[in-house]
């Protein structure tokens, strides 16, 4: 049969025409001269009414079988150029993913600013609110209503700097207990971190540095609720179950006074250079509020009872994060900064 | 306070070691601050007596001296010290002795002779950090006992750190009263009989301010010693107690000082004219004190004063021209007991912090006076010889500080505590501790003894029975209160909130002094007078700053100075304006931005940092309360900042702040090489945030027209933008310039502006006619307002 025959050889031609197609283009022109318009098997096609009507079917049938072929060919053949395009777009594309990312890179908080930031945290727990004072203050605040009138030895330990005889830079966060029971009545529950000054610049002292004070006053407050409150946020601050200890002390603002230390986090209490190897370190002082620090603001100490706590903000840096100079929290080398992301 | 253990066992010895004695110390409220062994560790070392001393045949500075140590032949020791001489008693270092450094003494040959052993300084030994010459023993020191036996060396002492409110312990006295307190044992202290007069000289003593002295005993001590050495067991006590020995007079006194707690003073009868007289200076006096210096006095000060004048520093300091010298042989011997009111701040207004002082400011138990004074007087018999006049004494009872009754209410303790201390433990505790006390139903009558100035009210009480029955043993519970939420405005922004901000911005927070040198200061803030501190640390840190600016340079030149080529800092706090109505105290939030406006990286060419970066970072921080769009940036000159790149932050006229390069003298003055970009922004304002209010989203498209302007190129262009709004309908969604352009193409002194307009209704679909509309009503405006053309 010789159209049959024919029609072989031109699926053959076709499909190594289709093999032969190096890319689309040349695919498309492939499938434009075989099964275009014009194309070979379409003309034959259009022959078709030539042949005797018997013949047609058969002949008709055996072109579109020819077509299919080609038409398959091409299809496979279309599916690979894009496949290999595809992969040679993606090798092209690669990147070393081990180049640094671009951009602004983030900087980072004072250690001050964190340790503060923590505290306040912990505290706000337990519905403290925080309070804030000026930096300027009057003698009535820092001294007078803390019960240090002015001939007390406990003004010598504070070096104040002052601006005139009444107005001084506040030596203590206390000024904004002060401040906060005058604005309002109890239950007060307040922490205040703030700067203080005091005049006096050596190795371990700064005229310049921060404390944070606490208050809680209502009207069943106890000794052993400071206590409970400070054991509680020192095992929380230091992330340990450090001891805690209470010793008697002396603030004329408090009584009974204490001082706190918290058992050695450097060296667990055997013993180092952080403690002066006694095992403790002492990080704040607290007390049950004065009845005349209660007196100076108006609240009843027989109705009220309440405590307070301060606490050296630098010292707590230096043990948490091993700082070992003061001066390095004021001179702000970002060599130094930049290690607190 | 600083004294030998060995002493404090001679008045209370309980039976514990030294480290539990330093740990009840402590928890006692007394702090030890250090404990230290009064002698570094030697052996070896025997009084010696040098018997001969002769000149070294081959050596100008040495000696050659026979020792007698108590042991068969005299020892040959050769010495360099100049103070070798016969008769002396010295600490000699037998061979075999070991020294302290391990330093080991042999038999050796100095410059040809032979030497068998040495003799010592203190400083050799260990006792002394520095020392001049040979320690020279007594000279009744035993020949060949040991050393360490002999000066009872085997002790330690005590360092305490007191609080100004237990002045009471300021003494062996004190401290062992609370030892046998805290031990539950007896204190020994030593018995103090009368001196009985044997000579009747005396002086008249008046007192003119009672108040201030209500107390004053004093006697006459005529023919003591001048000579007269003071005995060893003395000098090393006041030794340990870190004071010198100056003298048997002096160091009687001191002795008294720190065993009793009494400051006393011995005047040299000889330079007295008339009585004494103790009173209040008078103007203009003048009073040459011990310590060389010369104070002017005032009426606010208390002295003793004879007929010619003032000769002492009530309570404070001793004058020099009575004080007592090698050539004293009569004295009068001042015990007083001075009101503290009366001395408190009178030292340090003078410069001056002494024994005295700090003993009379906290508070001398004014039952004490009488004691010490013939304590004193039997020490001086005793050491300098001498015959003593009778006591004189002025008492102003009514003005002795009275120890009123405290009741002590047996319901406060818990209240206080947090637990109820068994009531025999009350009365047990407060009865140890020398108080009177008196049961009244439930409660007591509680009197604190002379002693104490620090117990006037209950809590003071309750502080006592806390401190003995152990703050260790106190309970500790966590505490509650009544659950209730804070009432927290969500518009209220938090300070954390805008540091996280800059912080992801690349900024890094700093915190600088308040405090900044004057001229700093003056540089960035010229026209305001800042607030002075009256006693400054530094010429560095005297005046307070009135921006964050001066600081955060001095941060950067800081970190210039260390090869850091990008800085950029933050800082928060206040800032101080002195204003007509007061000192003005305002929380501000600044910045400073120098070098590259990113890290050195690849693939983004490096660029120094410009105004625009550091207003991208301040708009940011005002986008976080919805400040962004209502505050505006106006030119406006400041003296610290470049002319043509500064702007002041505004907020409906109200100024929020300045942000701009530093101006190029300012830099150049301190020495900065590339320009410095600085912000200040109040901070209240920016804390102050809006809740946000939802609009309402078109279902219809919007338009985007872009349009090219060329406009004068002085023309800023928020007045280009103010025209477009006015003139666009309000269909206007979003107006955007997103391209500036000068140079070919533009005529100079014009610039070209790409805008971006975005159009939507919300009810309906813009044409086309509409939106064309639009935008030549827009073009005309920008025309005829701004003299604007479209670019080709």
């Amino acid at each position: 049969m010789i159209v049959q025959d024919e029609l072989q050889q031109q699926v053959t031609q076709a499909c190594e025409a289709v093999a032969a197609a190096a890319d689309l283009a040349a695919l498309d022109q492939v499938r434009v001269h075989y099964l275009g318009k014009k194309g070979v098997l379409t003309e034959r096609m259009k022959q078709l009414g030539q042949l005797a009507p018997d013949e047609r079917p058969k002949v008709g049938a055996l072109i579109n079988v020819a077509k299919e072929q080609v038409q398959q060919a091409i299809e496979a053949r279309k599916d690979h150029l894009q496949n290999a395009a595809l992969n040679a777009r993606l090798a092209a594309e690669a990147v070393d993913v081990t180049l640094p990312g671009r951009g602004q890179r983030s900087g980072g908080l004072h250690p001050v600013t964190r340790v503060l930031s923590r505290i306040e945290a912990l505290f706000t727990q337990l519905g403290f609110t925080v309070a804030e004072g000026p930096e300027v203050e009057d003698d009535f605040h820092n001294f007078e209503a803390l019960n240090i009138p002015a001939s007390h030895p406990a003004r010598a330990m504070h070096d104040t700097f002052y601006f005139d005889a009444r107005t001084l830079l506040r030596t203590h966060t206390s000024p904004v207990q002060i401040r906060a029971m005058e604005k309002q009545q109890p239950p007060l529950r307040v922490i205040a971190p703030g700067r203080v000054y005091r005049c006096d610049y050596d190795q371990t002292h700064s005229p310049m540095f921060h404390q944070v004070e606490g208050l809680l006053v209502d009207e069943q407050v106890t000794f052993a609720d400071l206590k409970g409150i400070l054991d509680d946020f020192l095992r929380n601050f230091f992330e340990g179950d450090f001891k805690v200890r209470f010793r008697p002390s002396y603030f004329p603002f408090t009584e009974p006074s204490a001082e706190v230390d918290v058992q050695c986090v450097m060296c667990g209490g055997s013993g180092c250079r952080s403690c002066k190897h006694t095992g403790w370190l002492e990080v704040g002082g607290c007390g049950m509020v004065h009845p005349n620090v209660f007196k100076a603001v108006g609240i009843d100490s027989e109705r009220y009872t309440g405590f307070a706590f301060g606490m050296g903000v630098e010292r707590l840096a230096m043990l948490r994060y091993g700082v070992n100079d003061l001066r390095l929290f004021f001179e702000n080398d970002l060599r130094f900064l930049e290690q607190f992301r | 306070m600083k004294f030998s253990a060995q002493w404090l066992r001679e008045w209370v010895n309980p039976a514990v070691d030294i480290d539990t004695l330093s740990a009840q110390l402590t928890m006692a409220g007394l702090e030890v601050d250090a404990v230290a062994p009064v002698a570094e560790a030697f052996t070896g070392v025997v009084v010696g007596e040098v018997l001969r001393v002769e000149k070294h045949p081959d050596a100008d500075k040495l000696r050659v001296c026979q020792v007698n140590t108590g042991s068969g032949e005299p020892l040959n020791i050769v010495c360099g010290a100049a103070n070798v001489r016969v008769g002396l008693r010295v600490p000699t270092a037998t061979i075999g002795a070991v020294l302290p450094g391990d330093f080991r003494i042999k038999r050796s040959k100095l410059r040809g002779v032979e030497s068998f052993g040495m003799l010592c300084s203190a400083k050799e030994l260990g006792l002394a950090e520095a020392s001049d010459g040979l320690l020279e023993l007594p000279a009744d020191a035993p020949v060949g006992q040991d050393l360490r036996a002999y000066l009872q060396l085997d002790d330690v002492t005590f360092e305490l750190g007191l609080t100004p409110n237990r002045g009471d312990c300021l003494s062996i006295a004190g401290i062992a009263r609370e030892v046998g307190v805290v031990n539950r044992c007896p204190v020994t202290a030593p018995a103090i009989d009368a001196v009985a007069a044997v000579i009747t000289d005396s002086l008249a003593v008046t007192v003119a301010a009672p108040a201030d002295c209500p107390r004053y005993a004093g006697r006459v001590i005529r023919g003591i010693n001048p000579q007269a050495e003071t005995p060893a067991w003395m000098a090393e006590r006041l030794r340990r107690s870190g004071m010198r020995s100056l003298g048997a007079a002096v160091d009687i006194t001191n002795y008294l000082l720190l065993e009793l707690g009494q400051p006393m003073h011995a005047f040299d009868l000889a330079k007295l004219k008339g009585g004494i007289e103790v009173r209040r200076a008078r103007r203009g006096e003048t009073l040459a004190l011990l310590n060389d210096s010369v104070v002017e006095l005032d009426d606010s000060t208390l002295v003793i004063a004879d007929d010619n004048g003032p000769l002492a520093l009530a309570g404070v300091m001793g004058g020099a021209a009575s004080a007592v010298g090698d050539g004293t042989v009569d004295i009068f011997l001042e015990s007083a007991f001075f009101a503290p009111d009366s001395i408190a701040g009178r030292a340090r207004r003078y410069g001056l912090h002494t024994d005295s002082s700090h003993r009379f400011e906290r508070g001398v138990s004014p039952a004490l006076q009488r004691d010490a004074l013939e304590r004193a007087t039997a020490l001086f018999v005793q050491i300098a010889g001498g015959a003593a006049g009778p006591v004189v004494e002025v008492m102003h009872a009514e003005h002795l500080p009275q120890r009123e009754a405290i009741v002590l209410r047996r319901a406060r303790i818990p209240r206080i505590l947090g637990f109820a201390l068994p009531a025999a433990e009350v009365e047990e505790i407060l009865r140890r501790l020398g108080l009177t006390v008196e049961a009244v139903g439930e409660n007591w009558r509680v009197t604190p003894p002379a002693w104490r100035f620090d117990i006037a009210i209950e809590e003071d009480l309750i502080e006592e029975l806390a401190r003995i029955h152990g703050y260790d043993k106190l309970p500790s519970v966590r505490p509650s209160a009544a659950m209730q939420m804070g009432a927290v405005g969500e518009g209220q922004l938090d300070l954390s909130q805008l540091r996280r901000l800059l912080v992801t911005r690349g900024y890094q927070e700093a915190v600088t002094y308040s405090f900044v040198a004057p001229e700093l200061q003056k540089l960035f803030d010229p026209a305001r007078e800042p607030l002075a501190l009256a006693n400054p640390i530094s010429a560095e840190m005297a005046v307070m700053r009135t921006t964050l600016w001066a600081g955060l340079v001095q941060a950067l030149t800081h970190n210039i100075n260390r090869q850091q080529g990008r800085v950029r800092l933050f800082e928060s706090g206040l800032r101080f304006l002195p204003e007509a109505g007061g000192l003005c105290q305002e929380r501000v939030i600044a910045g400073l931005a120098y070098g590259d406006v990113l890290p050195e990286q690849w693939g983004e060419p490096a660029r120094a940092v410009d105004f625009f970066d550091l207003k991208a970072d301040v708009e940011a921080l005002l986008a976080l309360s919805g400040l962004d769009g209502v505050v505006r940036f106006v030119a406006a000159a400041h003296p610290a900042l470049h002319p043509g790149q500064s702007a002041r932050i505004e907020r409906d006229g109200v100024q929020l702040g300045w942000l701009g390069a530093v101006h190029p003298a300012v830099a150049g003055k301190l020495g900065l090489a590339a320009p410095a970009l600085v912000f200040e922004l109040a901070l209240e304002p920016l804390l102050c945030g809006s809740l946000p209010r939802v609009r309402e989203l078109s279902r219809f498209p919007a338009v985007r027209r872009d349009i090219a302007i060329v406009v004068d190129s002085s023309l800023q262009v928020d007045a280009v933008l103010a025209v477009i709004r006015k003139a666009a309908p309000d269909t206007l969604r979003e107006l955007k310039l997103f391209d500036l352009y000068t140079g070919k193409g533009i005529d100079s002194g014009r610039k070209s502006l790409a805008l971006g307009l975005t159009l939507q209704a919300d009810s309906r679909t813009l044409t086309d006619s509409e939106v064309d509309a639009a935008l030549e009503a827009i073009l005309a405006a920008l025309k005829t307002e701004l003299g604007a053309t479209l670019r080709d």
